[in-house]
């Protein structure tokens, strides 16, 4: 009886479809007036965290309006991201300052 | 020890010759620096007080803001490094400088003053961005002295871009 019960869950295991990768929190810096280097597997439902270590205000703000993340100096935000794919983003007081966060499904 | 003694005596000496025969001195750079700040910052004041163009109020409160930044990291690094900013006939040109265009700003109103101040912005940013380029970095002694105008090379540029940006959308 155990034995089948044994069995009966190492087959619900093997069964049972792959559990979905948990959603990740990535930390991009943000210093000396530069995005610092960017996540390369960043997957929908991730979180970024802006952490703001530069001495001025900056923002990280997507070019398809999906996020506006406004950090005095010293200071996070973060962004959950919803859906996958390209987004473009800037620090809207320093335009020069931008970057691409590629999203997976 | 003697070879030593040596090496560092040839090094202060080829540091002070450097010092005196070309560029700036980290005292005279710093106190460049500083005043170059504060020159805009009083700008963007009287744009605050005088103008009422959103845009133009918007590129001056950023001035300040980033401008002050930089200004307080400058002052909290000479404080660390125990460096005394030392005037100089640079620092004291850009301050005469700075005193005749804001006479001529003070004169003018609505869309003058606003068309005036966008031009001289980006005509200064210009001025202050050329001098970091060629005397300030290559000249700057201590490590963090030289990161600190690098930064503010690359926060200039950003404001030179705004400013002619600014100027283009006043005409």
């Amino acid at each position: 009886m155990r034995g089948h019960v044994a069995l009966g869950l190492v087959a619900a295991l093997l069964l049972s479809p792959p559990a979905a990768a948990a959603p990740r929190t990535h930390v991009v810096v943000i210093d000396k007036m530069k995005f610092g280097s960017l996540p390369a597997d960043l997957k929908a439902g991730d979180t970024i965290v802006w952490e703001n270590r530069d001495i001025f205000r900056h923002t990280a703000t997507a070019k398809d309006g999906s996020f506006n993340v406004d950090l005095v100096a010293g200071k996070k935000g973060s962004t959950l991201l919803r859906n996958p794919g390209a987004i473009a983003f800037s620090c809207k007081y320093h335009p020069g300052m931008r970057g691409v966060l590629q999203v997976a499904k | 020890m003697t070879a030593k003694l040596c090496l560092l005596a040839a090094a202060s000496l080829l540091i002070g010759t450097a010092a005196a025969a070309g560029g700036p001195t980290d005292p005279q750079i710093a106190h460049i620096a500083y005043t170059a700040g504060n020159i805009d910052i009083d700008a963007a004041r009287l744009a605050l007080k005088k103008s009422k163009t959103p845009a133009v109020r918007e590129f001056a409160s950023e001035m300040v803001r980033d401008h002050e930044a930089v200004n307080q990291k400058a002052l909290a690094l000479v404080k660390k490094l125990h460096v005394t900013p030392e005037q100089n006939a640079t620092s004291e040109g850009l301050t005469k400088h700075a005193a005749e265009s804001r006479t001529k700003l003070e004169k003018l109103h609505g869309k003058a003053f606003d068309k005036a101040y966008a031009a001289n912005e980006v005509a200064y940013h210009k001025t202050v961005n050329g001098a970091l380029k060629t005397t300030l970095i290559p000249s700057a002694d201590n490590g963090e002295l030289k990161s600190l105008l690098e930064t503010g090379l690359t926060l200039f540029s950003e404001h030179q871009k705004h400013a002619e940006h600014l100027s283009a959308s006043l005409k």
